[in-house]
């Protein structure tokens, strides 16, 4: 970022992209549909699993295909543990760039290492899991998965509260958080934010309920919203976001039914969607995270566009450092909550 | 057949008395006090963090102590993919370190440019500007991978002589502490490679 200083009052900013611009799109229209699948692993690398299911999603919306039910519900379960440990990870590391170094992330990250050991015990990999296919999942979860999952998603309210604890009992964090940078709903859909930072101006938009995409439209869940749109609010949306998802994890492993997870009529190597183009997104950790794909009917999409939640969301960030303090950028610029990897691709 | 140097040793530790040489005490406190540049890249850093936080704890190792100013660093961990963009920031920061300084790559993207080695705006490894002491292959390396990798790296330190003929680069004048750093150039980086670090692999045309 280049800021421009008045004292330490911010008067201009302007963020400086391709650091890490790897050329995904590039290489995708390179590549076999299936072989862009690990790519879109370490397109958002803290949430793999998100960006797996967009784009398999935006795929079978292209080529029509139907996804087994049992498929759907682990679809949904992987991406709600997934929003937690985004979640999760998110709060440490803002607490720690903020100077709380250490503290909250050890906390955070203790929560985020259990996830990620029921990631690993099903994919086979931590963090790059590749485990969507073009309907359905890659494999079943191995015996005793789910009553793993279960027993831990009944402690994650615990941890929440911990956290929420520490946000809401601490003073030297209030001051820090309240009223620094509000972002009015209005000018939070002007700039084409999504995904919590819209939620925490009032905007009442959840791609879950708005698309129902997969089978959310089944899940009794609310929509966090918060009321001033500043940092505060959008620290602790994350609280009551991750909250909901331990509801519709609930709900979805009490009602998990057996049955296949692939739909064993796709051919998954040389697969060639009818020629056409598709928009498809899904409601990322992040915000909106959409595939735009055109299919010319070869194994190779002609063009692969990604819609990345991160980089839109940044539109604002100018606007809402400008006249604050030099130390509240950062805090601000965390509080958006971007990954590099999804900013520049 | 002992050396002398070891039979003192045996000889006196019966008695409480320890001896050691310089070299040996200078390595073992440099080794147990590793303070890694704080800086990651890409995905790599996620677990590089992983490694620091509670489970995997690299305190163990004497490594917790990440600096954000290379003037207070020993070790850059090129935790990422590295870009054309990037790659000038790198070797500059690798120069502010200050000397004995170690290179670990982690992770296939540092080494070799990784599952993104094809990409137009990619570095394809980062030792073709700055020597690697370590490299950890994965995408990403597991925490215990780079625990390994550290691990690795002070076996090398312990092993480093400071006044004979292998003496360690830091303490020599024959190899340089800086490197020049490349030129982020309309086309490409200029140059493609340090032709001092880096030596491309032979390539071997059939007759």
């Amino acid at each position: 970022m280049n800021v421009t200083l008045e004292g330490e009052t911010v008067v201009a900013l302007k963020p400086v992209f391709g650091y890490l611009h790897r050329n995904h799109e590039k290489l995708a229209e390179g590549m076999s549909y299936l072989g862009s699948m690990p790519y879109t692993d370490r397109l958002d690398y803290i949430c793999p699993l998100t960006n797996n299911w967009a784009y398999a999603l935006a795929v079978e919306k292209l080529a029509g295909i139907e996804v087994p039910e049992r498929a759907e519900y682990l679809r949904v379960i992987l991406a709600e543990l997934t929003r937690i440990q985004n979640h999760a990870a998110f709060l440490g590391f803002v607490l720690g760039d903020m100077g709380a170094w250490g503290t909250a992330l050890m906390y955070a990250f203790r929560e985020r290492e259990r996830i990620l050991d029921f990631f690993e015990e099903l994919t086979g990999a931590r963090m790059m899991v590749n485990f969507m296919r073009f309907g359905g999942c890659r494999w079943d979860t191995p015996a005793g998965w789910l009553e793993e999952v279960r027993k831990f998603v009944k402690g994650v309210p615990n941890f929440l509260d911990e956290m929420e604890k520490l946000l809401v009992e601490n003073e030297i964090l209030l001051a820090r958080l309240v009223g620094v940078a509000p972002l009015s709903g209005k000018r939070a859909i002007e700039g084409g934010l999504s995904g919590p930072p819209l939620r925490a101006s009032g905007v009442d938009y959840d791609i879950r309920k708005v698309d129902a995409y997969g089978i959310y439209s089944r899940f009794r869940f609310r929509i966090p919203r918060g009321e001033y749109g500043d940092c505060y609010d959008r620290f602790m949306i994350r609280i009551h976001e991750a909250r909901e998802s331990v509801e519709i994890l609930k709900q979805a492993l009490d009602e998990i039914p057996e049955g296949p997870v692939l739909n064993p009529k796709i051919k998954q190597r040389g697969f060639r969607p009818p020629p056409g183009e598709v928009y498809a997104r899904l409601e990322a950790p992040k915000g909106e995270l959409g595939f735009h794909i055109i299919s010319d009917g070869t194994d190779r999409p002609y063009r692969y566009r990604v819609r990345p939640p991160s980089l839109i969301n940044l539109t604002l960030l100018e606007e809402m450092c400008i006249g604050a303090k030099i130390a509240d950028v950062m805090v601000i610029l965390g509080s958006i909550d971007i990954v590099l990897g999804e900013v520049d691709r | 057949m002992k050396s002398s140097y070891e039979q003192l040793e045996m000889e006196l530790r019966p008695h409480g008395v320890f001896v050691t040489s310089l070299e040996e005490i200078y390595n073992w406190g440099r080794k147990n006090s590793l303070w890694p540049l704080q800086f990651g890249l890409a995905c790599c850093a996620i677990e590089m963090i992983a490694t620091a936080a509670s489970r995997f704890d690299i305190a163990r190792f004497g490594a917790e102590v990440f600096r954000p100013s290379p003037r207070q660093a020993d070790l850059m961990i090129v935790a990422g993919t590295v870009t054309k963009k990037m790659a000038p920031q790198v070797v500059r920061l690798y120069n502010q370190m200050p000397e004995p300084k170690y290179v670990i790559a982690m992770g296939a993207c540092a080494i070799s440019g990784g599952p993104f080695k094809e990409g137009y705006n990619v570095l394809k490894g980062i030792d073709r500007y700055i020597p690697v002491d370590v490299s950890i292959p994965g995408c990403p390396p597991r925490p215990e991978a780079l625990l390994e990798g550290l691990i690795k790296l002070q076996e090398k330190i312990a092993r480093e002589r400071l006044l004979c003929n292998e003496a360690a680069r830091s303490t020599t004048s024959a190899q340089p502490s800086e490197y020049p750093v490349p030129n982020y150039g309309a086309n490409d980086l200029d140059p493609p490679y340090n032709s001092s670090v880096f030596h491309p692999p032979p390539i071997h045309v059939g007759d």
